[in-house]
């Protein structure tokens, strides 16, 4: 075995492999960019050296660095995480050249598995089911019909030379078939100066399902079950389980062993990942060969009770698995959320900024993978990929409970987040079950996503919560020093809360410590209450059942959360509830005139200035963004009454840029 | 007698209708609510016992001998928040448009006078037109005698005004005179002349709100404290805001009891300061980290933010917070929050509140418009008040302070009780870069020699080490044990008593 590794990545996958690591007596070596100097995974790690300035291009991704790191600490192997240079043939090759273990498949596996189109060809050659299609080029529309015959119904057209969907048609009939097919060509020749389109059976409402394959140097491989990871936006994964809720034993077995028929081709060794698509008929079509650990391992472990970071060190060493497929068995359910730095309202934008507040959850069969603490900075260098949350229960309804109580336990402060969409994803029914595709979340929530009004039960249970805390406020300011005497003891038995538009009127008694009865939405009620000023996040027993809740001091009342919902809560006195709703709301003020940056960013040039008369959508300024440059238009017609801000300046998100009159 | 007593009651029903329903709904329409609403939403329930109520003017002019309303547009009397007790004005627009006539000035009086003799806080709710014109001469002598209570009362009594509909001409100096202002958005303004004789005078155009609604007054002019959304929210917060406060200059603060452990650790803190000396971080957070349960009442939230004023407790005793803030003019010390953190000083001085000091300053703000300004003089406000106040003064130095703001900033020249620095606190005469390009002004142009320079300057000042070895801190403190360590000074300052040489009063440079 190894004495000492290098850990050629970042964040949380470098805390992780640093974990098992020391766990096998493994001392680890860090390298970090000028960006990460302070992360936890360089002060986790033994050993740390620096790579070079934030840009991953001028640090995780020199190879020439991290070789000479691997030379001046004397590290034997290195583990590349996923991501960076972890499926670079080059990195693999350099490593071996200096006589360094890379802790991953050999280089032609990866250089096989990394070209789409060789990959396919390979997995076709073993044996494993790929799309029907015809790859050759095809132009004349009675060969097609004839071609599409053999794929079957429905099938696609697509570019030769494309990408980005254009030159791409669909087909379920002869008809459509030579319509698309003249379309897509006249498309693939103005898109891409290429008139030749192939044919390809499409998937309808396909699932990602992956397959874990494990093999070491002495021609041992298994499959140890699969991974769905159908929830996804945008070709991200948000939410992956195992096993999948949709495969049958035969489906799982007939997958696991393509998948070990394609490792055992190429000559694979360690951690590797074969991805199908699934069609709602259990057909399974290869997809890609993924050639390191995957972000969802954890998934696999908890279900499996293997570390795969272990068997993939092991492995490299040199050592042979030591079991086999029979040995492979499936505990339970295990689900893996990922918590990003992002704004779901505003179509789920990257943010950054500091976390100000971080308490992950912890309880029986939660795992957290995360590679920052409380008062970390989430910058616009890297993934913004805050913590993988992932639970574990005996049945799949008891990893989604975990999940649900997990998401609910964590506490996230001062950067935009995904946790309100995760719990709204982990409570969908369609979710629950099992009924999804690729395609869900762009269905079910398009192409952004705001927590839904309160209300109902959840109203009434925010109303509850809120009223018996303050009341609790209320009874300890009879505390209060200085008070004359004679006053009469506080009786604040009923409050009018105001929660998501309506007014709940809840009456409520302590019975004693922490426990409340509670009058409120027509029905006693009874609630324990473990609360004290100022704390964030807390439990509650309302009707026997528990609900973990976190509460923001606002006027008048607290933001208060639960299950993915948040809605500002306020309780005041019957009479003032009544002399509130005498005011008249408040008109809302003209924003459209006032441009605002839609995310951080530093200002790349600014196209307009005070005085010039714009249109509705002319550009106006360009702000980079996750080296993304981002145009600013403008939402109306106007005159710029003022410019905000100028090339080179950093802008916070919603700061003011330009206001138009 | 039954005739005497059925007079009573309809007396007593004829003063609560004010003004009558019409005059009410009218009221209402403006989200207004009557002097008597509010007068239910500030104190406990039950708790307010009324003064004057049959109180009517005596003025015979201009036929006004006909027109008398029980009250004569002002309710007044003392009640209780959360049990501490309180008096209270509340002028009746409904009644002659909250105008104040002789008597009217002479109930706000009585209470003024029992306030300041029993020594518990003033609260006065202002919705008036103004002086009651049939009254003359004896309208504005009613308001010299408010303003002569407003005086007198000035650092013994907490005085806060709330501005709750017109507060225009004389009428603005009443409130200007007490600690504190607050203003409801849309339905309050107050300024000296109104838009009409601006208009005449000096041809600007301009509305009651631009003039002065509550956003000139909390972002442009800094008179008013805070601002809010109703007249529902604004009772709510005041009734927060009494909560920290002293009943009197003798009382000390109330106490709270806390459940919030005062060695509660937070090692979020420890990253708070960027390590890039440029980069600015919020002092907020620091702010909301270690007071009491994140329990902050901010003052002057939205004027010259690059200092930070309020109210928060440790272990349950309200203490005044000034500090710097990174995020806006990099914290810099300029005319606006010097004149903004001076008058808070010494409300905390004057009412025996413990000042505790976040610095975080580069300096005093360059410039043509703050010299022009004056920054001499209300720089100096700032220096006068630290120095002068005598109350627990606990100082924390996060990064920067430099030059002469730092003595300004509670510095231990200036009698700081306890200073502490954060490994980060950099004390020095100015930036290393600034400092460099003076002392070596010779090597200007030779860039690697005056890098050199600054990194020479950078370590040896850039550090909390130089005036710790001098005893200008006192100890160089971890940022989790911030909380810690803040309670910890305040509970042995808790006595502490310092007599000054005698002397009428100072002269503070104004």
């Amino acid at each position: 075995m190894f004495d000492k590794i290098l850990i050629a990545n970042r964040g949380e996958i470098a805390c992780r492999i640093t974990r098992t690591a020391h766990r096998l007596g493994i001392k680890t070596v860090a390298v970090f960019s000028e960006a990460d100097a302070d992360a936890l995974f360089v002060r986790d790690a033994d050993e740390k050296v620096y790579l070079g300035p934030a840009p991953a291009s001028e640090s995780y991704l020199v190879i020439d660095k991290i070789v000479a790191a691997c030379k001046a600490t004397g590290a034997q192997a290195v583990h590349p995480g996923y991501g960076f240079l972890s499926e670079r043939k080059a990195f693999a090759e350099a490593l071996d050249a200096a006589g360094i273990v890379f802790i991953g498949p050999p280089a032609k596996a990866i250089d096989a598995m990394g070209d789409k189109i060789t990959s396919k060809k390979l997995a076709k050659e073993a044996g494993v089911s790929t799309v029907p299609g015809h790859p050759d080029a095809v132009s004349d529309p009675a060969e097609a019909v004839r071609l599409a015959a053999e794929i079957g119904y429905p099938v696609m057209v697509k570019a030769s030379a494309g990408g980005g969907g254009k030159g791409m048609r669909i087909a379920y009939d002869p008809d459509e078939l030579q319509d698309g097919l003249a379309r897509a060509q006249s498309e693939a020749l103005s898109s891409f100066g290429d008139d030749r389109v192939f044919l390809e059976r499409f998937v309808e409402n396909p699932r990602h399902i992956e397959i874990q394959v494990l093999a070491d140097k002495h021609g041992n491989c298994v499959y140890l079950g699969e991974r769905e990871c159908s929830i996804q936006r945008r070709h991200q994964k948000v939410l992956e389980e195992a096993p999948s809720p949709f495969l049958d034993a035969a489906t799982r077995r007939a997958m696991g062993e393509q998948a070990c028929a394609l490792a055992r081709a190429v000559g694979y060794h360690s951690a590797g990942t074969v991805e199908f698509i699934v069609d709602p008929s259990r057909n399974f079509f290869f997809l890609e060969m993924n050639t390191r650990l995957q972000v969802e391992h954890p998934v696999t472990e908890l279900v499996t009770g293997l570390d795969l970071v272990e068997k993939m060190i092991e492995v490299a060493a040199g050592k042979e698995l030591g079991f086999s497929q029979d040995d492979v068995k499936l505990d339970g359910w295990a689900l893996e959320a990922r918590v990003y730095a992002e704004e779901p309202a505003r179509g789920f934008l990257p943010a950054t900024g500091r976390l100000v507040r971080f308490v992950p959850p912890a309880r029986e069969g939660v795992r957290v993978d995360t590679g920052v603490v409380e008062g970390d900075e989430v910058t616009m260098f890297y993934d913004p990929m805050i913590a993988k949350v992932c639970t574990h229960g005996a049945t799949r309804a008891d990893a989604i409970r975990r999940m649900a109580q997990a998401l609910d336990d964590t506490v996230l402060r001062g950067i935009g987040n995904n946790v309100d969409f995760l719990a709204s994803l982990v409570a969908h029914p369609r979710f629950k079950a099992g009924d999804m595709s690729t395609g869900f979340i762009a269905e079910e929530y398009g192409d952004r996503f705001e927590p839904a009004p309160v209300t109902g039960d959840l109203a009434l249970r925010f109303a509850v919560v809120a009223a018996c805390m303050r009341s609790l406020l209320s009874y300890r300011a009879q505390q209060l020093s200085g008070r004359l005497r004679g006053m009469p003891p506080f009786e604040a038995t009923s409050w009018s809360v105001f929660v998501g538009g309506e007014c709940i009127e809840v009456g409520l008694h302590l019975e004693h410590d922490q426990i409340w009865n509670v009058q409120a939405g027509g029905r006693a009620h009874r609630v324990r209450l473990h609360w004290r000023p100022g704390q964030v996040r807390f439990d509650a027993i309302i009707d026997g059942d528990p609900y973990t809740f976190q509460a923001d001091r606002i006027s008048e009342g607290f933001l208060l959360r639960h299950g993915g919902f948040q809605a500002p809560t306020l309780i005041r006195t019957h009479r003032a509830q009544e002399l509130a709703s005498r005011m008249r709301p408040k008109p809302k003020a003209d924003l459209s005139g006032i441009v605002i940056a839609p995310m951080p960013g530093l200002i790349k040039s600014v196209r307009v200035a005070v005085g010039d008369e714009v249109k509705l959508g002319q550009e106006l300024l360009i702000l980079e963004a996750m080296k993304m440059e981002n145009v600013v238009r403008a939402e109306r017609d106007g005159v710029v009454a003022t410019v905000a801000v100028g090339a080179g300046d950093t802008v916070a998100a919603d700061a003011v840029l330009v206001t138009l009159q | 007698m039954q005739k005497i007593i059925d007079e009573l009651e309809r007396r007593r029903d004829l003063a609560r209708r004010g003004g009558g329903e019409k005059r009410i709904a009218a009221q209402h329409a403006r989200s207004k609510l009557t002097a008597r609403e509010r007068i239910e939403l500030l104190l406990d329930p039950g708790s307010f016992e009324e003064t004057d109520m049959f109180v009517e003017h005596r003025c015979t002019e201009f036929g006004m001998s006909d027109q008398k309303v029980p009250g004569d547009g002002v309710v007044t009397g003392q009640g209780t928040i959360h049990g501490r007790l309180v008096f209270v004005f509340s002028q009746d627009f409904t009644v002659f448009g909250g105008s104040l006539s002789e008597t009217h000035a002479n109930k706000i009086c009585k209470i003024m006078d029992r306030a300041i003799a029993v020594g518990a806080p003033v609260i006065g709710i202002n919705d008036s037109g103004g002086a009651r014109i049939q009254e003359g001469v004896d309208s504005l002598a009613g308001y010299a005698d408010v303003f002569m209570r407003n005086v007198i009362g000035s650092g013994v009594v907490p005085q806060i005004s709330l501005i709750m509909g017109p507060c225009a001409g004389g009428a603005v100096y009443s409130p200007a005179m007490t600690d504190f202002i607050f203003m409801v958005r849309d339905s309050s303004y107050m300024f000296v002349t109104g838009p009409d004789v601006v208009k005449t005078v000096t041809n600007e155009e301009v509305t009651q709100e631009q003039l002065g609604g509550a956003g000139t007054h909390t972002a442009k002019s800094g008179v008013a404290d805070a601002a809010f959304d109703n007249d529902v929210q604004a009772f709510h917060e005041v009734r927060r805001f009494v909560d920290f406060l002293p009943a009197n200059n003798r009382s000390g603060p109330p106490i709270w009891p806390c459940d919030d452990p005062a060695d509660r650790d937070d090692f979020s803190l420890d990253s708070l300061v960027p390590a890039n000396p440029n980069k600015p971080y919020d002092m907020k957070e620091l702010i909301l980290k270690v007071v009491d349960e994140g329990d902050f009442f901010e003052l002057q939230p939205d004027y010259a933010r690059n200092i930070i004023t309020g109210l928060g407790r440790f272990e349950g005793r309200t203490v005044g917070i000034v500090a710097n803030q990174p995020m806006v003019l990099a914290g810099c010390l300029d005319i606006d929050s010097s004149r903004k953190a001076a008058r808070f000083v010494r409300f905390c001085n004057a009412f025996g509140i413990p000042i505790v000091t976040f610095v975080d300053v580069p300096g005093f703000l360059p410039g043509t418009a703050q010299e022009y300004g004056g920054i001499i003089k209300h720089g100096a406000k700032l220096l006068f008040a630290y120095a002068q106040a005598t109350v627990p003064k606990v100082t924390i130095i996060t990064r920067k302070a430099y030059g002469g703001a730092y003595v300004v900033m509670a510095s231990k020249h200036l009698r700081g009780d306890v200073n502490y620095a954060w490994p980060s606190a950099e004390v020095a005469v100015m930036g290393s870069k600034g400092a460099v390009e003076i002392i070596f002004r010779g090597d200007l142009g030779d860039d690697a020699k005056i890098k050199a320079r600054t990194d020479e300057y950078q370590a040896r000042f850039a550090n909390p080490f130089v005036s710790a070895n001098r005893g200008f801190i006192d100890d160089v403190i971890m940022p989790h044990g911030t909380r810690r360590r803040i309670a910890k000074a305040l509970r042995w300052l808790d006595q502490k008593k310092v007599d000054d040489p005698w002397k009428k009063h100072d002269n503070i440079p104004l």
